[in-house]
Order: structure tokens, then C-alpha cells, then sequence
């Protein structure tokens, strides 16, 4: 749910990274993080496990720029991937405006990606959204790694929507702005639509 | 569902005005209003340089985890939280079903205090938030504003 103070001149919308655990979801939000000005984000916060992986979410807010004398603000976060923390999954979804997809390229995750792309749908379905009309980007990251599932089979399979992609390496950066921006780009056109 | 909160000048000076309020009354180190999803919506208070963002999301996320646990265990929700530090102590109250007031004090007051004026503040803030929710237009006025074009040049390089 967005969130626009007149007061402030600000837009705020949230954006979620879903995906299967282990697939980059942390590492897109952390090359987020080391890349923009200071004066365009907040503090990046990590709710993980000792081992480093996320227990609860990330969180990294950030601006990217004025429109019309209004600040567009959008609020980044990561679900926690591994399988059983679905209860935190459905609660980070609460609200959210736009979802970045993050697929893991290697042939042994394509079964997680599924299992995540069903997961992810059902879980908006519980709380009033449908993944066919939302803001949705799918990003297919780690495609530096050996044996990586060609681009063609993971869109057949995991884009049937033939939603925005990018191929990405998020520890390198490639694809990670894209995605994000493409991301912002949709959701700032469906508050319009929807508010027109 | 209404996907959009529009907040209007003379809202957030009724809000502001409300918790300025809590926070004299109860001696606050600060008061913020917060929307469930992890906005700040508004806060006042002597807690200058505080990262706010970061609070907000924090709350957010932690009176979402505490409805999940109160679901698990047959409650609809557990409204009021109250953390206790040995300085500083924090107290949250859900309002309306989407939004969360957050006093944050020290022992110049006590939660008694803190309780009894939350619950007055509660009320009148519920009322500021079922008007702006009443009347809301989902952002059209803002967003009458913003064009296509103006959208693609804030992702021009």
C-alpha cells in the first residue's frame, strides 16, 4: 500500500524481493545499498540468522529522485526464502506495491524457483492481490555460475506472464538496478491507474 | 481495500497537534504514529536525529509478528506491546486495525500514565483516521499531476 503525504510532498511504495532461499534476494538489496549516494538511503537492516541467513527481512529505504515537487521514496525488502518461514513471508507481503522476483539460474534450484513462484502467488492471493495484475519483475540471478538453466527454459517456466526480466549477477551489480528500476517504473504507472 | 493513504495538510496537522499532545502530557521522549505496512506517518518528541525509517519498519514488523503469534494461539491480536529497557521503554498500540502509536519513555513518567493517556489519544486519533480513510481518493489528486513522461525521466540516465 502506498502511502502519499501532501504534507511532506512525498510518494512512498513498497517494494518485495521473493524468491527461493540462497538465491540473492539479500545480496540484490545489499549492491543496492553500497551503490547509492549516502544522501538518497537510509540504513540497510538485516534481521538473519548468525549464519547470515534472513530470519525475518532486510530492509533498505531509498529515494530516487522528484516528480512534480514530490518525493518518491520506496521502501525495499527481502522475505526470508528458506522454505519454512512462510508465516514471515505472508506478513512482509502485507502491503506491498510491487514484487521482484529472484530466481536462482542453477539447474539444481529450478524445483525451489517453482516451488517459490506458487508460493509467492498463493500468499497474495490470501491477502486481496493477483500476480497476473500486480507490478512483477522477474530477475534471473547467478548467471556467472556454471551450469545455469538457459534464459529461454527459466522464462517458459517461470515467466509465463512474459513479465519485464533481466538476466543478473547480483554480486556484481548486473541486472540488479534494472530490476529495481523497472520495478519502481510499474508500480509508480499502477498507483496512477488506479488512482485515475 | 483502499491500496493508497493520502494524508492532506490539515490531517497531519490534526495528528500532529494529537500526538504533540500525548507527548507533553506523558512527558515522552517521543510519540510516533505509524501505518502497519512500516510508514511513519508523523512524530514528535525530543528524539532528534533518531532514524525514524529504520523504527518505523522495525515496529511494523514486530506488531505484525506478535498478530501472527496471537492468531497461533486462537487471539485475533494482541493490541498493546510494551517493551522495557533499564533506560528507555516502548509501548505500541494498534489503532483502527492499521495503524500504531509508539510512545517511547523514561522513568520521568510512568506506563501507568503512559496507558491512561495512550487510550485518550487512541480515540481521537482513530476519529482523524476515519475521516482521511472516508474521504480518501486514492492519491488522484497527486497523482492527476504526474505524467507518463514524468515517470520514464526519473529512470532516465
Amino acid at each position: 500500500m502506498s502511502f502519499i503525504n501532501y504534507s511532506a510532498r512525498e510518494i512512498n511504495c513498497k517494494i518485495v524481493y521473493y524468491g527461493p532461499g540462497l538465491g540473492g534476494k539479500t545480496t540484490n538489496l545489499q549492491f543496492i545499498y553500497n551503490k547509492t549516494n549516502p544522501d538518497l538511503k537510509g540504513k540497510m537492516i538485516s534481521l538473519a540468522t548468525e549464519t547470515e541467513r534472513t530470519l525475518f527481512f532486510d530492509f533498505l529505504p531509498i529515494a530516487l529522485g522528484e516528480i512534480r515537487g514530490f518525493k518518491i521514496r520506496f521502501h525495499l525488502y527481502t522475505v526470508p526464502g528458506q522454505v519454512f518461514y512462510d508465516a514471515s513471508r505472508k506478513l512482509i507481503l502485507k502491503g506491498v506495491d510491487g514484487v521482484v522476483f529472484v530466481a536462482d539460474s542453477q539447474e539444481e534450484r529450478m524445483e525451489a524457483n517453482l516451488e517459490s513462484v506458487d508460493n509467492l502467488r498463493e500468499n497474495l492471493v490470501e491477502r486481496g492481490y493477483d500476480l497476473d495484475t500486480m507490478p512483477y519483475v522477474v530477475q534471473y540471478n547467478k548467471r556467472d555460475l556454471p551450469e545455469v538453466v538457459s534464459v529461454d527454459e527459466m522464462r517458459r517456466q517461470l515467466n509465463p506472464r512474459r513479465v519485464s526480466d533481466f538476466e543478473a549477477c547480483a554480486t556484481t551489480g548486473q541486472g540488479v538496478f534494472e530490476s529495481l528500476k523497472e520495478s519502481a517504473r510499474l508500480v509508480l504507472r499502477d498507483l496512477k491507474k488506479k488512482s485515475g | 481495500m483502499i491500496d493508497t493513504l493520502v494524508i492532506q495538510d490539515e490531517d497531519y496537522r490534526e495528528i500532529l497537534d494529537a500526538i504533540e499532545r500525548l507527548a507533553r502530557h506523558v512527558r515522552a521522549k517521543g510519540v510516533f504514529l505509524i501505518e502497519k505496512n512500516g510508514q511513519l506517518i508523523a512524530d514528535a518528541g525530543e528524539m532528534y536525529g533518531l532514524d525514524t525509517t529504520s523504527l518505523a519498519s522495525l515496529a511494523a514488523g514486530n506488531v505484525a509478528a506478535t498478530a501472527g503469534l496471537a492468531k497461533l494461539i486462537g487471539e485475533d491480536d494482541f493490541p498493546t506491546h510494551f517493551h522495557q529497557g533499564q533506560h528507555d521503554h516502548l509501548h505500541m498500540t494498534v489503532i483502527g486495525g492499521r495503524f500504531i502509536l509508539l510512545v517511547v519513555f523514561d522513568d520521568r513518567t510512568s506506563l501507568g500514565l503512559v496507558r491512561l493517556r495512550v487510550r485518550k489519544s487512541s480515540g481521537q486519533l482513530a476519529q482523524i483516521f476515519e475521516d482521511v480513510l472516508k474521504r480518501a481518493d486514492g492519491g488522484a489528486g497527486a497523482l492527476d499531476e504526474i505524467t507518463e513522461a514524468d515517470i520514464d525521466k526519473l529512470f532516465s540516465d
